[in-house]
């Protein structure tokens, strides 16, 4: 069976504990686990878990089977299994900006519409927001400039609206 | 109220009427308000770890939840072991440990340790009460979690200031736990589903684990397989689940199971597996493994559906209800005992035929005691009646081979951890929850000095437990490993010093006895079944014998090494 990627959605109660008992889940049964993003949602008693992870259908039937027995967790969709999905990760990159350089990142940026959030005289702050393939494809350009630092938040996604009625 | 009090009038809500524990530091302040609850029966244990599993051989025999309770640090620590056999095995207990003060959390204090942390992975659940407005809600949910769906140990952990500070008790009566619903009723679609298959079966066959006890399903297994006219197999966890010297058992299946256990299920062609979890001992190579059979499979935990065995017809629910259903849709379909009879006649001819090829046997040695004699012989005298714990290693294998198990709950074994020193603790708890049977712990020389000290807490208890040990004076199963793949190496597995058992037995004030020839066996058998004593017999058996049959790990179960 081929390994497909697997971006699932998780709501889990807001208690202590939680998030190491997902963790904990994945490390104890072998699962991977390529990103993780946490956040509260509106409901202050639930946080909102966007989870990629990589397996055949039958571990990621386990791995949603086996989320799905933690007593703290609520729901657990897989956004990647049926229709259309949103999804985005953002990226701050450090890059090297010596004067020669300057005019270049510029263009990037423009082709890219990303912002430049930070400026020194030698380095730029960009600002990546996209799917993944177009953080690859920025950080792909900008790496032979110098890129000094990133840090990437990890993929969040949503699956879109049915749009007949 | 403080928080000491709301724990024991938690307990007593719960209908608790005996828990097992070792008291210290951070739990002195729920011992003081125990002294004042006579209700509760405490029972001093001499080691945390048989506290646990005292309280999961309690759960085990009785049905209902067990009850631990240890310190922080060392205490919660030595639990560990009884907690993860009880979690591989689904028994429900609920673990009390107390935690240094909350301020003092994380700074490794004295007999601190992260208890949630450490048992995160080996309980359902578990819970740090920081709060003392969150005691009784959680005392509730540990409880309920506890012993609803697939069954399992919780733990709460509690710090020594909550257990102080006072607040209002208010028990909840239901509990809204959103993120946890159990399935129970079955999806009716799938019943029906199962039912065609079993319609068109030719060679079926009927496999029970653990969840067929746990779930109180036994009299409908018998009903339906029965009813049917089927052949039924049990995992180590199942057995009891069906009656052992029911024609229709084919006794357990396995790395140990029969010859014909394992010839019906390689060869069926529809297996329906009720609360078992396909494990690798059960399975052995999971490609060889009933490779002609559609699977139903029925288990309340869907995690254990599509695990390890591909399955045709998944059915997540409760065993019982799920068995009840299936027979309905049996019943419906109007075909009489008759036809069931007439049609898997063929099937059955054959199993026969296994059955006398290679029955259960062994040699007969006029100068050693065989062990399997030994538990047919306690199998005959005391009509299967027994409650049986074992240990873990040779002595388990041959107790659940040859004592036929007629009912649930009568076989108290760590099945899925396989913990060596589980059965003599296990049989305390047993025997409290069951005062007026026959418990008796069926033993390993090298198991029984795992948890020993407890013979002192059945002293207390005057528990008239009986421990038999088989006594090889080796490490019997490693040593059979190494005889059949590791060309005899014995590695350890040699113990220079054994204790005299008898001696042993004398010094805590029980009975001692040891037999060496085979004529011994009835009547010093006889003898220790009537005393009203704990007793220690010290059954030297044949040092080197094996259990038979054999599949070697990762082998096709059909690839058996027979007598």
């Amino acid at each position: 069976m081929s390994e497909r990627k697997c971006t699932l959605s998780v709501l889990v109660e807001n208690t202590p504990g939680a998030l190491a008992r997902i963790a904990g889940l994945f490390s104890g049964r072998g699962f991977n686990i390529d990103s993780l993003c946490v956040a509260e949602t509106l409901d202050p008693t639930l946080s909102h878990l966007t989870l990629v992870t990589r397996g055949d259908d039958q571990i990621i039937e386990q791995i949603i089977k086996q989320l799905r027995r933690l007593i703290d967790v609520y729901k657990v969709v897989d956004v990647t299994e049926e229709g259309e999905y949103v999804e985005r990760e953002m990226a701050l990159i450090k890059v090297r900006a010596e004067k020669e350089q300057r005019e270049e990142i510029y263009r990037i940026c423009e082709i890219f519409r990303l912002k430049i959030v930070d400026v020194t005289p030698r380095t730029y702050v960009i600002e990546v927001t996209g799917n993944q393939n177009k953080l690859e494809a920025v950080i792909e350009l900008l790496r032979p400039i110098g890129i000094k630092e990133i840090v990437r938040t990890g993929l969040i996604a949503m699956k879109r609206e049915k749009k007949t009625t | 109220m403080t928080g000491a009090k709301m724990i024991i009038e938690a307990l007593k809500r719960e209908g608790v009427e005996v828990i097992f524990g070792y008291p210290g530091g951070a739990v002195i302040d729920i011992y003081d308000e125990l002294y004042k609850a006579p209700e509760i029966h405490h029972v001093l244990v001499r080691h945390e770890q048989g506290a646990a599993h005292a309280a999961d051989g309690y759960a085990r025999s009785t049905g209902k939840v067990g009850v631990a309770l240890a310190t922080s640090g060392p205490g919660a620590t030595n639990t560990v072991t009884g907690i993860a056999t009880a979690y591989m095995d689904s028994i429900p207990i609920v673990v009390l440990t107390g935690q240094v003060p909350t301020k003092l959390i994380g700074n490794d204090a004295f007999q601190e340790v992260d208890t949630t942390g450490i048992t995160r992975p080996i309980t359902k659940h578990n819970f740090l009460v920081k709060k003392i407005e969150d005691l009784p809600r959680i005392l509730k949910a540990a409880f309920y979690i506890a012993r609803t769906g697939r069954p399992g140990p919780v733990l709460v952990d509690i710090p020594k200031d909550i257990q102080q500070s006072k607040g209002e008790f208010q028990y909840p009566d239901e509990l809204d736990l959103r993120s946890y619903n159990p399935t129970y009723e079955p999806h009716i679609k799938q019943i029906e589903r199962a039912y065609q298959f079993i319609e068109k079966a030719e060679r079926p066959i009927l496999l029970i684990g653990g969840g067929v006890i746990s779930s109180g399903a036994s009299e409908v297994v018998r009903e339906l397989a029965e009813k049917l006219n089927l052949p039924v197999t049990m995992t180590l966890m199942g057995l009891g689940g069906f009656p052992g010297d029911h024609d229709q058992s084919l006794g357990m299946l396995g790395m140990h199971g029969t010859y014909y256990a394992n010839m019906a299920v390689a060869n069926c062609d529809v297996l329906i597996a009720v609360g078992a979890r396909f494990d690798d001992r059960v399975t052995g190579k999971v490609d060889a493994f009933a490779p002609k059979a559609k699977i139903i499979h029925i288990d309340i935990d869907p995690t254990s559906i599509q695990k390890n065995v591909k399955v045709d017809v998944p059915i997540v629910g409760d065993c019982k209800r799920a068995l009840e259903r299936l027979l309905e849709a049996v019943k419906e379909a109007g075909k009489p005992k008759k036809y069931w009879k007439e049609r898997f006649k063929e099937w059955w001819e054959q199993i026969n035929i296994w059955r006398k090829r290679y029955p259960l046997t062994y040699k007969e040695d006029p100068n050693y005691i065989k062990p399997q004699f030994v538990i047919e012989k306690l199998y005959e005298l005391t009509k299967g009646e027994a409650i049986l714990c074992t240990e873990v290693g040779q002595n388990q294998m041959w107790a659940a081979q040859f004592y036929k198990f007629k009912y649930p709950r009568t076989l108290i074994s760590s099945g899925g951890l396989g913990t060596m020193g589980f059965g003599f603790p296990a049989a305390i708890g047993a025997q409290m929850g069951n005062p007026n049977k026959l418990v008796i712990d069926i033993a390993g020389d090298g198991s029984i000095q795992m948890n020993i000290q407890e013979l002192a807490t059945a002293m207390d208890q005057r528990l008239p437990i009986k421990i038999i040990i088989l006594n090889n004076g080796y490490l019997g199963m490693v040593r059979q490993w190494q005889e059949l793949f590791y060309e005899r190496r014995y590695s350890a597995v040699k113990f220079a010093t054994i204790p005299d058992f008898v001696k042993i037995a004398e010094a805590y004030g029980a009975v001692g006895l040891r037999i060496t020839k085979p004529q011994e066996v009835e009547e010093t058998l006889k003898k220790v079944i009537s005393m009203d004593k704990l007793v220690i017999l010290d059954v030297i058996i044949a040092p080197e014998e094996g259990v038979f049959p054999m599949v070697p790990a990762g082998k096709a179960t059909t690839e058996m090494i027979l007598v």
